[in-house]
């Protein structure tokens, strides 16, 4: 890595999200998280490196996957971790967003870890903050340790991005998964397609550098990798689609129509899944699914960013 | 109070070797400009023929001379959130920008929707007596959209025009109504162009920004339709709507093709829709920069000045919107809408307008004079001799920084922080009395009393 000029460190305080890193960190992230990974498949799971770190999980939407992703990824590394959660904040009592980070920051905490439903919310504390701030999720804007994650995954089973051919299908207007995979994906050199409905695809969506298709059955035929998003039932209330019936038959990936694709088409999901809609169980369970990889994988790669964040170096020459 | 005014009036006052720069009658030159009872009495090379005895005499010899600005777009806030704003912290700041007149519009709590609440901003301004309050009322009742206001009392009240801005009048019909019954007084109709349905849950211009931020997006289309609507209505009434806060391209060139027309419309921008775009948000996500309608993208904003340069805008007006810190300093989505500007608008509209190339000095003042004084349809916007002495003497060439700590608003949500201006009021003269004057200019004043009497001695 030093012989080819690498990054060995992130030269920031915060992960707020993956339009803002470079090549060169996003490579620095995916490595780490490769030797990471092998710590959890230890019979004891745990290293000593981030030890007298305190990291705080700040949720205030609810989360099963991403905040057992980051507690376990900080445990392993031997960091001190809590989690909040809003039903058990002082937002109830009508705190703001600012004072219950800054009295969390208060009792010198390290890394906070945020996820809100409002768009900027981690940037909005991490200009007043002096930790870490990591965006576990901010609205529908990015969630970057989901794209890379991702991405660590497709680089797993691809053996590299640059060129490869990634369909994403469903509410990318919605998606901050799709966002930071936009983002990730193409400074990694990959092709992103978008399939989904015109009314869930935001305002010049081509100038993120994808391309926009409609059609499903033809955009599958090519790809390497197709990742499905997963659609809300709030959607199709407010006017966006006029049915889940149709768009499961419009956009739904099942197996009838992957016999369209190229052989080894990977198939990916964010999760949770909505099963017989965007995705059909036996496509979901099948052979091709990297679904639970990408679940094993976010460990990996939140350890590299917690590792990181906290001043680690990269892998040396001799690693 | 209105003693005070009589004894100043008698004295008369007199503005020595000043650049008078008048839009209305294309006046541009170095002259002395002598006010008599609350009136501009004469222009022109009048030193030697003024009695100094009967005469207090200011030399703005190097600055401007122009009518008083008048700002048709303001939110005072009072009654209702004082914390944000008064009539007189609101007043303090309208001088200080050279504001001779302030137009307050009606979404107080309660609204301004019954002559009692018209009488009471008016009656406070008078109280203060700085900067003269002309207020807007409310076009429906409470603001809801259901009723039309008694809109008879509330223009005998004082009220200058009716609006139910900060929130559109829904019903085509209602606006059909209100245009009509306005016709009566001569009093504009003035409409917030949005298209509620289009706009809802909209947190910035949608555009490329809104799409990379994730940030639900508000159309170009949702102010445009509704300018469409509202123009269409006034060619069915024959009134007059002015159109508040044009911030889209779109919209521009609806009101110059009606205009072409024949449409009575008049139209108003903001200095922060000549200035600033959307792509300010992206990283930052600054609640400062969060308005209604929201900043668009650059094409908007060069359209925005050509409406301005061509006169398809007839007034540049701050939309001046106070918010507390505490509701500013939160997460974007959680934010309000607005930016305070009467203390900038000056100052932006000299430097990237004026000293920017687009507009004349003479075309500048006239959108923050003339162009107010006409949509209203009251005196105001020029010099000529008789007509009401309200100036704002401006120095052309001053460099300041904007800084939020030094205004008189009690507001600090302000855009511009740190930007380097130049161009600012000196003096503000209201019915011939000078209601303000800068503390550079008051310095300045001090240290040749200080000359003076060194000399004497």
């Amino acid at each position: 890595m030093n012989a080819r000029g690498k990054v060995q460190r992130l030269q920031r305080k915060d992960l707020l999200g993956l339009e803002y890193l470079s090549r060169d960190e996003i490579e620095l992230i995916l490595e780490l998280g490769k030797s990471f990974k092998e710590i959890s498949e230890r019979p004891i799971k745990k290293v000593p490196t981030l030890r007298g770190k305190t990291v705080v999980n700040l949720f205030f939407e609810p989360s099963t996957r991403t905040a057992a992703s980051f507690d376990l990824a900080a445990k392993r590394l031997s960091a001190d971790t809590i989690n909040v959660s809003s039903s058990s904040s002082s937002v109830i009592k009508g705190e703001t967003l600012l004072d219950t980070a800054r009295n969390i920051e208060a009792m010198k905490v390290d890394v906070l870890v945020i996820r809100h439903r409002a768009e900027g919310a981690p940037h909005f504390l991490a200009s007043r903050l002096g930790a870490s701030v990591i965006n576990a999720g901010d609205g529908c804007h990015e969630h970057p340790t989901q794209g890379l994650l991702d991405m660590m995954t497709m680089l797993e089973h691809c053996g590299q991005l640059d060129g490869l051919r990634v369909l994403i299908v469903g509410d990318v207007a919605h998606s901050r998964v799709a966002r930071s995979n936009i983002w990730g994906l193409k400074r990694m050199g990959a092709r992103v397609t978008v399939c989904a409905p015109l009314t869930l695809v935001p305002y010049g969506l081509e100038s993120m550098g994808v391309d926009l298709v409609t059609g499903l059955d033809q955009a599958i035929v090519d790809k390497d990798v197709i990742m499905v998003l997963r659609i809300q039932l709030e959607r199709q209330r407010s006017g966006l689609f006029p049915s889940l019936r149709e768009y499961a038959r419009t956009f739904g990936v099942n197996r009838e129509r992957l016999k369209r694709a190229k052989e080894g088409l990977l198939i990916m999901h964010p999760g949770p899944i909505n099963r017989g809609i965007e995705l059909d169980p036996d496509v979901a369970d099948g052979p091709y699914s990297l679904i639970l990889d990408q679940v094993t994988n976010g460990v990996a790669v939140r350890m590299a960013v917690l590792y990181l964040l906290s001043g680690g170096e990269g892998a040396r020459d001799e690693h | 109070m209105r003693e005070m005014n009589t004894e100043k009036r008698t004295k008369g006052l007199l503005l020595k070797g000043g650049r008078i720069v008048d839009p209305a009658t294309g006046r541009d030159e170095v002259a002395d400009l002598l006010i008599e009872a609350g009136r501009v009495k004469d222009v022109g090379k009048l030193s030697a023929a003024v009695d100094s005895d009967r005469c207090e005499m200011i030399d703005v010899t190097g600055l401007v001379v122009a009518p008083g600005l008048i700002d048709m777009h303001v939110h005072l806030r009072e009654p209702g959130r004082e914390d944000e704003e008064t009539i007189e912290s609101g007043s303090h700041a309208a001088v200080k920008g050279g504001l001779t007149a302030v137009v307050p519009m009606a979404n107080t709590n309660p609204p301004t929707d019954d002559q009692t609440a018209v009488r009471f901003v008016r009656e406070r301004g008078r109280e203060v007596g700085l900067t003269r309050i002309l207020p807007v009322a409310a076009v429906t009742k409470q603001q809801e959209g259901k009723e039309l206001t008694e809109i008879a009392e509330l223009v005998d009240a004082g009220a200058v025009a009716i609006s139910d801005d900060g929130v559109p009048v829904r019903s085509a019909e209602l606006m059909r109504r209100a245009l009509e019954y306005a016709k009566m007084f001569g009093i504009p109709v003035i409409s917030h162009a949005e298209d509620p349905d289009l706009s809802a849950d909209g947190q910035m211009h949608e555009g490329l920004v809104s799409t990379s931020l994730g940030l639900h997006g508000i159309p170009a289309a949702a102010e445009e339709s509704m300018v469409s609507r509202d123009l269409i209505l006034a060619r069915l009434t024959g009134s007059h709507v002015h159109i508040a806060h044009v911030s889209a391209k779109g919209s521009v060139e609806l009101i110059r093709g009606a205009k072409a027309q024949g449409v009575r419309v008049t139209a108003e921008t903001a200095p922060h829709y000549c200035t600033l775009t959307d792509e300010s948000i992206a990283e930052t996500f600054d609640t400062n920069l969060k308005v209604n309608p929201p900043l668009r993208t650059q094409e908007d904003v060069q359209a925005v000045i050509k409406g301005l340069v061509d006169g398809t805008l007839d007034v540049i007006a701050s939309d001046h919107a106070p918010h507390s810190i505490a509701e500013k300093e939160v997460e974007f989505p959680a934010a309000p809408c607005g930016m305070i500007g009467m203390e900038t608008m000056l100052g932006i509209v000299l430097t990237k307008l004026v000293h920017g190339g687009h507009l004349s000095l003479s075309q500048a003042l006239a959108r923050l004079s003339l162009g107010p004084a006409s949509a209203l349809g009251i005196e105001g916007g020029t010099l000529e001799p008789g007509s009401p002495a309200h100036l704002t003497i401006i120095d052309l060439g001053k460099e300041w920084v904007v800084d939020p700590s030094t205004f008189a608003s009690k507001s600090r949500n302000c855009p511009f922080t740190g930007w380097r201006l130049t161009g600012l009021p000196m003096l503000t003269i209201v019915d011939g009395r000078v209601v303000y004057t800068s503390p550079d200019r008051e310095a300045r004043g001090q240290r040749a009393k200080a000359r003076a009497s060194a000399k004497n001695r």
